[in-house]
C-alpha cells in the first residue's frame, strides 16, 4: 500500500513498523501465544499513545487523521499489525470509538468517558455482530432488545466476539421494534455470560457471549433507538478494509520472506528462483498481491469518504483478498516445502491470521453473493 | 523518457484548456456525424475503412488532428491535457477509431523519436490528414514470442533492401498503405544486433497479404508474404542492424497506447470486455437471476472487473512515479488476461445449454464462441507466460531463463527444420 501514502502517512507507517518491529518481534507474539490474554494491557496503552486508537474519531472528540481519511490511516496500522501478526485489540477499540464518535455528531453524548477511555487505551472494547442463528450480514441483527419502562431487556447470543473474555465492554447490534439498534453494554453486567473459545490465531482471542435478560439502561443506547442501520453499514465497511489491509499485509511479508528463501535455495546446483515454473508462480502471486493492495486503497477510499460504492467496493475487497490473500501464503507454504508446515517456522502464524480475517464478517463466496445482489438491484432488476 | 516528456514543450499552448474544450464541443456539434444505433468503428468492411479516413480527414480540416504532436508535422503541439478533454467531448460522435492504434499510438511516436526529419515529414502529416494507414510487421509464423528472433531478411542491393520471408498477426494489414517491418539485415551476430527496422509499403510488388480467418469468424488479422521486395534505403528507421533499439521504442509506445496512457491516442481506449454483453442482462434474458448460483458468478464477474480497475489505476500512478518498473505493465497484461478468460467462462455458465444452440432471437451464441476464442485473451499482445516471464525476472529480480542464443551469431542458432 505504501504506494500511495503521503509524506504524513509514509512517516507514521514507518515510526509504526519501526516499533512493532522493536516491540512486537515474532518470538514476542510466540511468548504472548501462551498468556490467556494474548496481549497485556501496558503495550495497549503505549500503542494508544501512538495514535493507533484515535484515527477514526473526530478532532472535537480528541481524535483525528493525518490525511483527512482516517479510515485509510488506520488502515496502514492494520497492515503492518498483518506483518507483524502482531497481537492486541485493534480492530475492536477502532470500530467501538468510530460508533461512539459518530453518535455524538446525532447529538448523543452519553458515552463521553468510555470513548475518551478507548483512545487512552485505558479502556478495551468489542463490536459482537454476528448472531447466532443468524446470517454473517451484521445489517440484519437477530438478537432482541425490549423496551421496559425506559430500560432495555437484551436477549441472545453473540457468536466469536473478538477478544469477547478481555474487552471492558461491548458494541452490541440489536433488533428492536423501532429497528437496529445498537448497545454499549459493560461485559460485567449482570446476565452477561461469557464463553470463551479456542481459536485459530494465536493471540487473538475469541468469545460467545450469551445475554439472558440483560437490563441496560435507555443511555446504553449508542445512537438512536432504530437508527443503527446506517452506523452499522459503516461500521461493517470499516471491519473489511481493515481486515483487507491487515491480509495483504501479513501476505506482502510473507511474499518477501519468500522470495528472500528461493532465490538462496539451491536444489540441483540451481537457485529455486531459477526454475521457470516457480518463478511464473511467483509472478502470480506477486500480481495478486499487488492487485490485493489496489483494492484495499480504493475500498479505504470509499468507504473511509462514504462514497456510493462504498458497499460494492468493500465487498469486492473482502471477496478478492480474503481469496487471494490466502491463497498467495498457501503457496508460499507450498514453495518452503516441509519446513512451511512445522509449528517451528513463522509462517503459520500469518496463515493463522489471514484464515481469521477471512471467515469472520462473510467469507468470500458470500461476499460475491453480496456483490452479485447488488449488481442486479443496481440495474433495477 | 516518459510517454509525455516528448511533446514539444517549446510550444507552449496558445489557448487556455476550457476554450479549447468549448471549442472543441462547438466544432464536433457542427462538423462531426453522431454515432447511430448499429453502427460499429471496428465492423471490417471497405466503407468503414473509407468512413475512417474521411472521418480523420474532418478531424484535420478542423484543425483537431495530432493534439499532442508537434506543430511542424502537422499537429497541435498540446500537453495531455487537451487530448484528455477532447475525449471527454467526442463522446457520442464517430470517430475514426482504426487510425488510433496502431498509426497514431504506435508508430507516429517511434517515428517521431527515431525516425529522420524526411521520415517524419513525409509520413506524420499523411497520417494526421487520414491519408494513410500503417501496420506493425513484428510477428513471425516461426518466432511465436520471440520477436527478436526474426527470420524475413532484407538484403542491400544497390539503393534497395531486398526482402524475403514472411510476417504475421498484422490487423487489417489488407487495408493498410504501410507496415514498420523489423527485419534481419544481418546473421553473423548475435540476434538483437542483427536487426532493421524498415519502412514498407503494402501495395508494392513482390508483397502479398492474405487474411486469417479466426475461429469466430474475423478476418481481420493478415499474415505478408514478402518475394524479393524492393524497399528504398532511405526507409530505413535508425541505423542499419539496429533496428532492436527502435523495436524497444515501439515496444514501449505499444504498452502505453494498450494500457490506454499514451497521449498520442486519438480516440480513448475502452477497457476490453466493457463493450461485451452485460453478463447480468444475460441472466435476465435468460430468467436465471434468482439462481443464487448464478448470482455469486455475476458477483465474481463485478468482483474482477472493480479489482482490474483499481489494479490499473495503482500501476498507472506507480509508473508515473517511477514507484513501480515501467515492466510492471506486464502484472496489468496477466491479470487482465487472467480476468478476461474467467468471464468467457462465467458467461458460458450463465448461459447454460443456451450456449451451444440456439434460436436466432435469443442469440446466445456470441458466449458459447467468446468461450472458443477465449485463450486468445492470453495470447495476443504478448503471452501471459512472457509477462510472467517479465514480472518474476524484471519485477522480482529473479535469474532469466538460460537461451541458446545469447551472444551466438543468429546464423549459427539452432531453429527449426525448414519444412
Amino acid at each position: 500500500m505504501d504506494l500511495e501514502l503521503d509524506d504524513d502517512q509514509r512517516l507514521f507507517q514507518e515510526t509504526t513498523r519501526q516499533f512493532l518491529e522493536s516491540e512486537m518481534p515474532i518470538s514476542e507474539v510466540r511468548r504472548l501465544a501462551g498468556e490467556p490474554a494474548g496481549f497485556e494491557r501496558e503495550w495497549w496503552l503505549s500503542a494508544a499513545e501512538l495514535g493507533w486508537t484515535s484515527l477514526l474519531v473526530g478532532e472535537d472528540n480528541h481524535g483525528g487523521s493525518l490525511s483527512g481519511n482516517g479510515l485509510a490511516d488506520l488502515a496502514i496500522v492494520a497492515e503492518e499489525f498483518g506483518r507483524a501478526v502482531a497481537p492486541g485489540p485493534l480492530l475492536g477499540c477502532n470500530l467501538v470509538a468510530y460508533a461512539l464518535d459518530a453518535a455524538t455528531q446525532a447529538g448523543d453524548r452519553s458515552h463521553d468517558d468510555d470513548l475518551k477511555a478507548i483512545l487512552a487505551g485505558e479502556m478495551v472494547a468489542s463490536w459482537a455482530f454476528l448472531d447466532a442463528g443468524g446470517n454473517w450480514d451484521p445489517r440484519s441483527p437477530t438478537l432482541t432488545a425490549d423496551r421496559d419502562s425506559g430500560d432495555f431487556v437484551l436477549s441472545g447470543r453473540k457468536l466469536k466476539v473478538e477478544f469477547g473474555e478481555q474487552a471492558d465492554a461491548i458494541l452490541i447490534t440489536a433488533a428492536t421494534a423501532a429497528g437496529p439498534t445498537q448497545f454499549l453494554v459493560p461485559s460485567g453486567a449482570e446476565g452477561v455470560r461469557i464463553e470463551p473459545l479456542q481459536a485459530l490465531d494465536l493471540v487473538r482471542r475469541y468469545a460467545d457471549i450469551v445475554l439472558s435478560q440483560v437490563r441496560v439502561p435507555r443511555a446504553a443506547v449508542v445512537g438512536e433507538v432504530g437508527g443503527a442501520g446506517l452506523p452499522i453499514e459503516g461500521l461493517l465497511g470499516r471491519l473489511l478494509v481493515l481486515q483487507c489491509a491487515e491480509m495483504a499485509g501479513a501476505a506482502d511479508r510473507v511474499f518477501a520472506m519468500t522470495t528472500e528463501y528461493a532465490a538462496a535455495r539451491y536444489s540441483f546446483g540451481r537457485p529455486l528462483t531459477s526454475y521457470q515454473a516457480l518463478k511464473h508462480r511467483f509472478a502470480d502471486m506477486k500480481t495478486a498481491l499487488e492487485a490485493c493492495h489496489a483494492i484495499t486503497t480504493g475500498a479505504a477510499a470509499a468507504v473511509g469518504t462514504r462514497a456510493a460504492e462504498a458497499d460494492r467496493l468493500a465487498s469486492a475487497a473482502k471477496a478478492y483478498v480474503g481469496d487471494r490473500a490466502t491463497e498467495i501464503i498457501q503457496d508460499c507454504v507450498q514453495m518452503h516445502g516441509g519446513i512451511g508446515v512445522t509449528w517451528e517456522h513463522d509462517i503459520h502464524l500469518y496463515l493463522r491470521r489471514v484464515t481469521t480475517d477471512r471467515s469472520l464478517a462473510g467469507t468470500p463466496r458470500e461476499h460475491l453473493r453480496h456483490l452479485g445482489d447488488l449488481t442486479m438491484s443496481r440495474e433495477g432488476r | 523518457m516518459t510517454d509525455t516528456a516528448d511533446h514539444d514543450v517549446t510550444e507552449a499552448p496558445q489557448e487556455d484548456l476550457e476554450s479549447f474544450r468549448l471549442r472543441a464541443q462547438a466544432w464536433l456539434t457542427a462538423e462531426m456525424p453522431r454515432i447511430t444505433a448499429g453502427w460499429d468503428a471496428l465492423r471490417d468492411d471497405d466503407d468503414r475503412a473509407s468512413e475512417a479516413r474521411a472521418l480523420q480527414r474532418r478531424l484535420w480540416d478542423g484543425g483537431f488532428a495530432g493534439i499532442c504532436y508537434p506543430r511542424r508535422y502537422g499537429g497541435l503541439g498540446l500537453p495531455p491535457e487537451y487530448q484528455r478533454a477532447f475525449f471527454e467531448e467526442t463522446e457520442g460522435y464517430k470517430m475514426p477509431i482504426i487510425f488510433s492504434t496502431p498509426t497514431m499510438s504506435i508508430i507516429g511516436p517511434t517515428l517521431l523519436e527515431c525516425g529522420t526529419e524526411e521520415q517524419k515529414l513525409r509520413y506524420i502529416p499523411a497520417f494526421l490528414r487520414g491519408d494513410e494507414l500503417w501496420v506493425q510487421f513484428m510477428s513471425e509464423p516461426s518466432g511465436g514470442s520471440d520477436m527478436a528472433g526474426a527470420l524475413t531478411r532484407a538484403t542491400r542491393d544497390g539503393d534497395y533492401l531486398a526482402l524475403n520471408g514472411s510476417k504475421i498477426w498484422s490487423t487489417y494489414a489488407y487495408r493498410a498503405d504501410f507496415g514498420l517491418a523489423l527485419v534481419r539485415t544481418n546473421w553473423d551476430v548475435p540476434k538483437h544486433r542483427g536487426l532493421t527496422m524498415v519502412i514498407v509499403p503494402i501495395r508494392h510488388p513482390g508483397i502479398t497479404v492474405t487474411q486469417i480467418t479466426m475461429v469466430d469468424g474475423s478476418v481481420e488479422f493478415c499474415q505478408e508474404f514478402f518475394d524479393n521486395a524492393l524497399v528504398p534505403v532511405e526507409n530505413v528507421v535508425g541505423a542499419i542492424d539496429d533496428g532492436w533499439t527502435i523495436a524497444t521504442r515501439l515496444l514501449f509506445h505499444e504498452r502505453h497506447a494498450v494500457g490506454g496512457s499514451s497521449p498520442y491516442l486519438s480516440v480513448p481506449r475502452l477497457p476490453a470486455d466493457e463493450g461485451s454483453e452485460d453478463l447480468g442482462h444475460l441472466a435476465e434474458r435468460l430468467g436465471r437471476t434468482d439462481d443464487p448460483g448464478v448470482r455469486e458468478l455475476l458477483g465474481e464477474a463485478e468482483m474482477l472487473i472493480t479489482v482490474e480497475r483499481q489494479l490499473r489505476g495503482r500501476l498507472a500512478r506507480g509508473i508515473a512515479t517511477g514507484r513501480i518498473p515501467e515492466t510492471g505493465g506486464s502484472m496489468l497484461r496477466l491479470f487482465h488476461g487472467n480476468t478476461s478468460t474467467r468471464r468467457a467462462t462465467i458467461a458460458l455458465e450463465i448461459a447454460g445449454e443456451d450456449a451451444i444452440a440456439w434460436s436466432p432471437d435469443l442469440g446466445t451464441g456470441g458466449v458459447g464462441i467468446e468461450f472458443v476464442q477465449r485463450q486468445s485473451r492470453c495470447i495476443g499482445g504478448g503471452t501471459t507466460e512472457m509477462a510472467r516471464n517479465i514480472i518474476s525476472e524484471r519485477v522480482l529480480g529473479m535469474p532469466r531463463e538460460p537461451a541458446a542464443d545469447r551472444e551466438v551469431p543468429f546464423g549459427q542458432v539452432p531453429r527449426a527444420a525448414k519444412r
